[in-house]
């Protein structure tokens, strides 16, 4: 494949959202509006009014509804999109399993938002984390470049024929969502290449024909019916294997988007920065993993053997990247923008954890729960989190394996 | 539209194949599954039904069996009209990009009570408002059945439900079921109609009309449930001509707005005499047992007065104005 050119325009990740879905030929789009997540949706809507797209744009009445109508419209055989965030992702909670389990492959920005109570419309990633069973693979980008790469990424990945499961992009809320970048952007036809059109699996159907999965009036085929115990269990089984086939189809399309744009994250999965001698490293999500590289950069000179591990796609997890690229570290702080009440720390935490159990080395790990509600992380806050962790490597583990990063007590 | 003339003749009917199969695990005397089979045969060409979570959902698709003979979309209880929006849109856009192998499909919606009146109630004004083109059919069971005969906004006065029992001190279901085609007609929409599966034809015929409108229709079909209505099995068919005769339920459409009376219950109009009293339909019924008894008389006679009320607006409503007063309320 040829690199393409590509021009720089200033947006907003909002922006580069809306804009890397009118250039992937999506056919329905069916969104309700919600802070951070409403520019994408209003951008779009211009798109529709000036005839630059011929996506079929439906205003929901709500979030609930504009799943269940991306999920129909995805049966149908269309490439549907939609966007939400915090309360909005909430209401969709009980269509985001209907939708995974219906194995329709729905492309979902997420402007990650702080859930209430108290009311708050700021950045944090609880409303992702809380979905994190729901069926749906789940990608985190760092920064405005890469939330448009993603969503172009996120319809070959959710489509791909091996995998057919709903996709998740989510970027921080405001400091992704509202803040002005240079992207590079492709040109239309490049991203329609690229995306292509939908491919369908060859299922059998009740009237014993061979026929592409979608509601189509040629081939009757019942979707979403009601499967007893004698059946319904093997159709999670599939689900789960759906989502080890997309460990591999991640790092497939990472690398062939790589080939056409030069740019690429990590193997799709993980990022590892100055990891590969470091004593003492940070896993985190999203964006916060540019304030963390630079603190590392500033750390380096200092002599402090300091890393990064960005974990891109929390689902499916990637437990052998993550074991193989910590293992052989002294000391692991883990942060989190979301906490698991009553689980002893937040989600990545966990699963970073659980990963490391295997391994054949185990560094000590520690918890940072940070930014909640949309509280500003510091490169000095970061720098605090690194001097713990030499701290930590020496074995001075403090009292307490999960911590508060920037609160109050 | 009303000049469309349709030859839905008895031989037609019969020999027009069925897409709602047989094999189905409705029970014996079931009205939801009479009422599906007889809008399915309304179809005119490529359809895809989508259905809410309910008692028909639930008898016609267990895996791997399915009774369905056309396309067909369950995802949750109160989705069904986001559903349709959905379809819709899809066959919109792949129409317009020529993807789309066929010059029109049909979506119709199907839902009982609950998933119309109660959960499904936004999604369904949402998708009306929107003005998606699709029909959307209401059995009307008039509670959740498939969960074991709870009370929704479409259970009437007085009903006996499992979450509306009658009591020593509660006689049953104290409010009064939702005017909801009434309020789907507030909606501005072009077209609502009631229908009863006795009058199959005219149900039939309104099916149709509600697929061949543009824009979104509404059919509120009267669905006689023997297990939650405590009935004879046998006795499906009968109820659902008492209600019509009794006025409990009364056959009419709106088109554009303009009510009009059906000739079913047209007859009523005409020749108020012909009308039964309440009692007629509601006697043999379970549910409204303990309204025959003593000390629920006067709930009777509000049952009763409060149909009448009701029939009297609704011929103004549908400008049947030959008839002032029926003959119950002069002294």
């Amino acid at each position: 494949m040829k690199k393409v050119n590509s021009h720089v325009l200033a947006l907003n990740g909002d922006e580069a959202v809306a804009y890397a879905v009118k250039q992937s030929d999506v056919d329905v789009v069916a969104a309700y509006p919600i802070t951070p997540q409403t520019i994408i949706v209003e951008r779009f809507s211009e798109y529709v009014a000036n005839g630059e797209v011929q996506t079929e744009f439906v205003c929901t009445e709500s979030e609930h509804s504009a799943l269940a109508a991306c999920l129909a419209a995805s049966l149908t055989g269309a490439r549907a999109f939609t966007a939400s965030a915090s309360a909005g992702l909430a209401l969709m909670h009980e269509m985001l399993f209907v939708t995974s389990g219906c194995r329709a492959p729905v492309v979902m920005a997420i402007a990650n938002r702080a859930l209430s109570a108290p009311l708050n419309i700021h950045g944090d990633q609880s409303d992702t984390m809380a979905q994190r069973d729901s069926g749906w693979i789940q990608l985190y980008a760092e920064n405005v470049q890469e939330t448009y790469d993603t969503v172009i990424q996120a319809f070959r990945i959710a489509e791909d024929t091996d995998v057919l499961l709903p996709t998740i992009v989510g970027l921080d809320g405001f400091t992704l969502s509202h803040t002005l970048e240079n992207v590079r952007v492709l040109p239309d036809e490049a991203v329609r290449a690229f995306v292509g059109t939908r491919k369908f699996i060859e299922v059998l159907t009740h009237e014993d024909k061979t026929a592409p999965f979608r509601l189509d009036p040629d081939y009757p085929m019942t979707m979403g019916p009601i499967a007893l115990p004698n059946y319904y269990f093997e159709f999670k089984r599939q689900q789960e294997e759906a989502m080890s086939q997309a460990l591999t189809t991640i790092r497939r399309i990472n690398a062939e988007y790589s080939q056409l744009t030069g740019r690429s994250y990590g193997d799709g999965l993980v990022e590892a920065y100055r990891l590969e001698d470091a004593e003492v490293a940070v896993v985190c999500l999203g964006s916060t993993a540019g304030t963390v590289k630079a603190v590392i950069d500033a750390l380096r000179l200092e002599d402090v053997k300091a890393g990064l591990l960005r974990i891109r796609a929390f689902r499916p997890f990637p437990v052998e990247q993550v074991r193989k690229l910590l293992q052989n570290m002294k000391a692991v702080a883990v942060m989190d923008k979301s906490l698991s009440f009553g689980g002893n720390g937040g989600a990545v935490y966990h699963e970073t954890r659980h990963a490391l159990y295997d391994a054949d080395a185990h560094p000590r790990i520690v918890n940072y729960i940070y930014g909640l509600g949309g509280r500003d992380v510091s490169p000095g806050e970061i720098r605090q989190v690194y001097n713990d962790l030499q701290n930590v490597a020496r074995g001075q583990l403090a009292e307490k394996s999960v911590r508060y990063l920037g609160l109050r007590e | 539209m009303t000049g469309q003339e349709w030859k839905f003749t008895s031989k037609e009917i019969a020999e027009k194949p069925e897409l709602f199969l047989s094999g189905h695990r409705a029970c014996a005397g079931c009205g939801p599954a009479t009422v599906l089979r007889l809008i399915m045969k309304a179809t005119r060409g490529p359809t895809i039904v989508t259905e809410a979570t309910g008692c028909m959902e639930v008898a016609s698709s267990i895996y791997p069996y399915t009774s369905w003979g056309t396309p067909w979309l369950h995802t949750a209880f109160e989705t069904v009209a986001a559903n349709a929006s959905g379809i819709e849109a899809a066959l919109k856009a792949l129409k317009k990009k020529g993807r789309l192998k066929h010059a029109h499909v049909d979506v119709i919606a199907i839902a009982g009570d609950g998933g119309t009146y109660d959960i499904g109630f936004q999604a369904l004004s949402g998708a009306v408002e929107r003005g998606h083109d699709f029909l959307f059919v209401l059995y009307d069971n008039e509670a959740y059945m498939n969960t074991g005969i709870q009370r929704s906004g479409g259970t009437p006065l007085g009903a006996a439900t499992t979450t509306s029992p009658a009591g020593t001190v509660v006689p049953g279901k104290l409010e009064h079921k939702k005017p909801i085609a009434e309020i789907m007609v507030a909606h501005e929409m072009p077209y609502v109609a009631t229908a009863s599966p006795y009058y199959w034809r005219d149900l039939i015929a309104k099916a149709r009309k509600g697929l061949e409108v543009e824009g979104p229709a509404f059919l509120h079909v009267f669905a006689p449930c023997p297990r939650g209505w405590r009935t004879e099995p046998a006795k499906t068919i009968e109820y659902s001509r008492l209600a019509v005769e009794t006025c409990v339920f009364p056959l009419w459409e709106a088109v554009d707005g303009k009510y009009s009376l059906s000739i079913p219950s047209r007859v009523f109009a005409r020749a108020p005499e012909k009308k039964k009293p309440v009692t007629e339909y509601l006697k043999g019924q379970g549910r409204f047992r303990h309204l025959f008894m003593p000390q629920n008389k006067a709930l009777l006679e509000t049952i009763q007065r409060l149909t009448d009320e009701k029939w009297l607006k609704l011929l103004k409503k549908c400008g049947e104005a030959t008839v002032s007063e029926p003959a119950s309320s002069s002294s």
